[in-house]
């Protein structure tokens, strides 16, 4: 290993490596790393993509390419400590989705696709999140949060303002 | 209220809301796995292949494709590797009933997933699971190694020759992953463009290899088809028109998905035919706030939409065709009262259509685009009668049916363009007007919403 700086931790390097075993091809290994790099840096800046394709023995262009394809991974700076979605497909925008993600927006005073100051949450909107059963619905973190009021908006918010980190989550 | 179908038993969702469904104890209480010991001690993979291929099952993820014939196409004596692709990237707005399966019951589906790779013959399952799905990774990761343990996974299940690996794979949010070709080019790293077919994927899928993709739902029921049989499956639902040797019928238990404007969104089970009102009215409890149904998109967004007065429809595979719609889709009903807007709907289906195209077809992925703008503008109060004739041209002419695109996606954005006009041009025409009372009438190309005379100025 050579002494220079890295992005990837030798941790995220055998993570990555992990998921080898599981597919005949290392290029098959470019979702699970950016997901990888994604959940421990926050986002997927472009020297760990170079990083990543050298692991991967791929152009880094070819990493790029797959990244871009998705309105996944942000590349410019860490998103917030819990990502939030809020759906607005129909069967959530029929029950009121599209007015609670403005609330939303309006109580951490960010846009879809920006970060709070304090850089406890970003926020989305996200199409079908499956669970129209419960529309209108928001996903936070891992936590499916249905049935959406602006109470319970206020409730989310309050948990936020408590304690850092993700809410817990539902199982 | 009325009993909806009282004399039958849910089978997909029998063990969906008992205590620790999701564990293997449970699922083995309720005489799961029952049915792949007696598979690997008695039959052969071609006797499921057979018995699969006689039950006329049909896939649950959207196009109802004939699953035993589906598996024929795999070369016969290849020397492997074959894959068996396990479609949960459930994405289709309206629909959440493989959700449901994965959360409360996975070792159904990984039963139905072991049995449907010994009849492929393959020895690498991939689940493509939807990001979003966080507690159905939870239960997934955790079923299957439940299964490793009790060997029903790995090298030589239950002593005999078949070995399997099943590997779950996330997906990163976005649509087109579903789509059977655009989720093998995900899988394999690349962007989820889909494929052109020929080659189909059971000669030519993943990593170039023989590859079955199927529905999350479509494998649970071959866990049941094995159990009881093929013609316990072919005593319920809609029977094949004797006078078509081509129609496979409507068999089976469906999950039937209901939400928007009804009083109880939930899945519900039923055998396949249940007539949408039945579904409504019966299972989810009628239209909210005592309202009536304006329109019912029938089996997920990319559908369209019924009538108020078309609810006697039957949601088996040919009843929304015969009323216009696309097909039965994902029987992902999405009830719209009286009260709502039918340029709403537009808008909505629209915006997502035109967000979910992956843009390698032009047709598609302008065609999404304009659409979206020329229905944002009505919504604007800026539209023209002409703009729904231009409207009714884009859904004429994007998709595989007219053969200008590559995937299917195109044609679920022009069902729900082309029906909402056929069957809701009143509204539309009459919400154009009031909107936009001194141009409605406008036929000369109109300003864009961005100031023109300013862009025209900037431009000298
Ligand atoms: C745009 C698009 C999205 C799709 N999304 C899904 C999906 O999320 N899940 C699914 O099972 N099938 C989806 N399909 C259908 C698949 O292409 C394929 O037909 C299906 O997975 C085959 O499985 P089945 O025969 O068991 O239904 C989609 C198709 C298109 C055109
Ligand atoms: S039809 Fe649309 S989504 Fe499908 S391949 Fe073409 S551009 Fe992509
Ligand atoms: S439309 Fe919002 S979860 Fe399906």
């Amino acid at each position: 290993m050579p002494a220079t700086q890295t992005i990837l931790t030798d941790d995220l390097r055998e993570a990555i490596r992990a998921h080898f075993p599981k597919y005949p091809t290392r290029r098959a290994v470019v979702l699970p790393a950016l997901h990888l790099v994604e959940e421990r840096l926050g986002c997927v800046p472009p020297p760990a993509v170079v990083e990543i394709a050298g692991l991967l023995d791929l152009h880094p262009a070819e990493v790029q390419d797959v990244l871009s394809f998705y309105g996944f991974f942000k590349q410019d700076k860490p998103r917030g400590r819990v990502r939030v979605w809020v759906c607005r497909s129909l069967s959530c925008a029929c029950r009121g989705g599209e007015d609670l993600l403005e609330y939303l927006c309006e109580r951490l005073a960010v846009r879809p696709g920006e970060t709070t100051e304090d850089g406890a949450v970003s926020l989305e909107f996200a199409e079908c999140l499956g669970a129209c059963d419960l529309a209108p619905a928001m996903l936070a973190g891992d936590e499916l949060i249905g049935n959406l009021t602006r109470e319970k908006i206020d409730a989310f918010v309050a948990g936020l303002r408590r304690g850092p980190g993700s809410p817990e989550s539902a199982e | 209220m009325r009993e909806p179908v009282a004399e039958f038993e849910p089978v997909l969702l029998a063990n969906v809301g008992k205590e620790n469904s999701h564990t293997l104890a449970a699922y083995e209480a309720a005489g799961g796995y029952r049915a792949l010991k007696q598979a690997l001690r008695e039959k052969t993979p071609g006797d499921i292949l057979n018995l699969v291929r006689a039950s006329n099952l049909r896939g649950r993820g959207g196009a109802g494709f004939p699953t035993g014939l589906k598996w024929s196409f795999l070369p016969e004596g290849h020397p492997g590797p074959i894959y068996l692709c396990v479609n949960a990237d459930e994405s289709e707005p309206g629909t959440f009933c493989n959700r449901v399966l994965m959360e409360d019951d996975p070792h159904q589906v990984l039963e139905g997933t072991i049995l449907s790779s010994y009849a492929t013959r393959a020895s690498v399952a991939y689940i493509y699971l939807r990001y979003e799905y966080t507690k159905s990774l939870r239960r997934l990761e955790r079923a299957i190694a439940e299964c490793r343990a009790a060997g029903y996974l790995g090298r030589n299940i239950l002593g005999s020759a078949f070995s399997l690996e099943i590997t779950i794979h996330r997906g990163a949010g976005a649509y087109i992953c579903g789509e059977e070709t655009g989720l093998i080019e995900s899988l394999e790293g690349r962007r989820a463009w889909p494929r052109i077919k020929p080659p189909f994927p059971a000669v030519e899928g993943l990593f170039r290899k023989p590859t079955v993709v199927n529905n999350v739902e479509t494998l649970a029921c071959v866990a049941h088809i094995v159990a009881r049989g093929a013609d316990w499956f072919k005593s319920m639902g809609t029977p094949a028109d004797p006078h078509n040797p081509r129609d496979p019928g409507s068999y089976g238990p469906k999950l039937y998905e209901v939400s928007g404007h009804v009083n109880r969104p939930g899945v519900y089970e039923a055998p396949l035919g249940l007539p949408c009102r039945e579904l409504i009215d019966g299972f989810a409890g009628g239209v909210w706030k005592g309202r009536k149904a304006k329109a019912v998109v029938p089996g997920g967004l990319s559908t369209g939409l019924l009538r108020g007065d078309e609810l006697d429809t039957k949601l088996d595979f040919d009843g929304p065709i015969c009323a216009g719609c696309l097909g039965l889709g994902t029987a992902g009903t999405i009830v719209l009262d009286e009260s709502y807007p039918i340029i709403d709907f537009l808008y909505n289906s629209c915006r997502f259509f035109a967000h979910e195209s992956c843009g390698q077809c032009t047709p598609c992925r302008e065609g999404t685009q304009w659409a979206l703008e020329l229905v944002s503008r009505i919504k604007a109060g800026r539209g023209r009668l002409r703009d729904l004739d231009l409207l009714a041209e884009i859904g004429a002419t994007i998709g595989i049916i007219p053969g200008t695109t590559i995937c299917g996606l195109a044609d679920g954005a022009a069902w729900p363009i082309k029906t909402a006009i056929n069957k809701f041009r009143d509204e539309l025409e009459e919400t154009i007007k009031r909107t936009n009372p001194t141009g409605y009438g406008q036929v000369e190309p109109p300003p864009a919403l961005t100031d023109r005379p300013a862009c025209i100025a900037a431009n000298r």
